[in-house]
């Protein structure tokens, strides 16, 4: 069993509604010392094979289908 | 005349549409979207508006893998006519039917209220029977409207009239709701048969519920 951590975000040009306002948030409860926000997801899958090569294209297919929307949004994997 | 609309787990404006186009005279049917084809006599496709899967993972993400959606993409490829209205709209974006992408509003809340658009490029089907830069009062209702499009992207839709609609004020001036790149409300592909929208026209049918402006864009199809 392989676990794949998928973080998905907003790409870096793309405005950040919800960053922004954490940030906000942030700053009236005076964490002063943060320069930036940005929320993303993250998508938890448990994959039946052990064989990293093949999961690690596999969760790239994914992503490029379905869990991101590359318009907009980058993706990370990690394989645990 | 026959409008086919469309119908997934948590739409919640196919009737709505499907009463505005009877009232222009309309045949309609509303399809599941197990269907795996479009009517053959269909005129209009349309991806009515609501909350299809629940929004979940991104607003239209999981329609876009619908079983009728291979059947969309067929009947758009050979020239058919489709409509996306808000929910729809996004659906069309994610299956690449529609260039761009709907975003979380700027304010990130959920807006619901009548919002003015100016008319960009009536030379399609959807707007013929209006005039660029005329000025309309249709609802908007949304929680994901803010379009956005590259810089590349943008020049595109231009430079091929592809820009439909503008969200502004009474007057026509911009006035931006949501965020979306260049105040942008609705666009259409290249091939000017594939359409889409935020704002729900056929919630914009009848002067005593606020507005009738929805009439004048639903019946360019109607004149096809």
């Amino acid at each position: 069993m392989i676990k794949a951590i998928v973080n998905v975000s907003l790409k870096a040009g793309v405005l950040d509604s919800q960053g922004k306002a954490v940030h906000h948030a942030l700053d009236s409860l005076q964490f002063s010392n943060v320069s930036d926000v940005r929320v993303g997801k993250q998508i938890v899958l448990q994959l039946d094979t052990d064989d990293k090569t093949q999961a690690m294209q596999d969760v790239e297919k994914m992503c490029e289908e379905i869990l991101a929307n590359t318009v907009i949004e980058d993706y990370s994997i990690e394989l645990i | 005349m026959k409008v086919t609309i469309l119908q997934f787990p948590g739409t919640n404006c196919e009737y709505d549409t499907q009463h505005a186009f009877e009232e222009l005279g309309a045949k309609t049917e509303i399809i599941w979207h197990k269907a795996d084809s479009i009517p053959k006599d269909t005129n209009l496709l349309v991806v009515a508006g609501g909350f299809s899967y629940g929004d979940y993972l991104r607003s239209g993400a999981i329609a876009k893998f619908s079983p009728v959606m291979k059947a969309v993409k067929e009947y758009a490829d050979k020239g058919g006519k489709v409509l996306g209205i808000c929910n729809g709209f996004q659906v069309l974006t994610e299956a690449g039917l529609l260039p761009g992408a709907l975003k979380r509003n700027d304010g990130l809340h959920f807006i619901s209220k009548h919002h003015h658009l100016s008319v960009q490029n009536n030379d399609n089907i959807f707007l013929e029977k209006l005039s660029n830069g005329d000025v309309i009062n249709i609802p908007i209702a949304h929680h994901d409207g803010n379009y956005f499009i590259d810089d590349e992207g943008l020049k595109d839709l231009y430079a091929n009239n592809q820009v439909l609609l503008k969200y502004t004020d009474a007057n026509g001036s911009v006035k931006n709701p949501n965020g979306s790149v260049d105040s942008i409300a609705g666009v259409c592909n290249k091939e000017k048969n594939i359409f889409g929208l935020m704002p729900h026209p056929e919630r914009a049918m009848e002067v005593l519920l606020g507005s009738d402006d929805g009439v004048k864009m639903l019946e360019g199809f109607l004149a096809s």
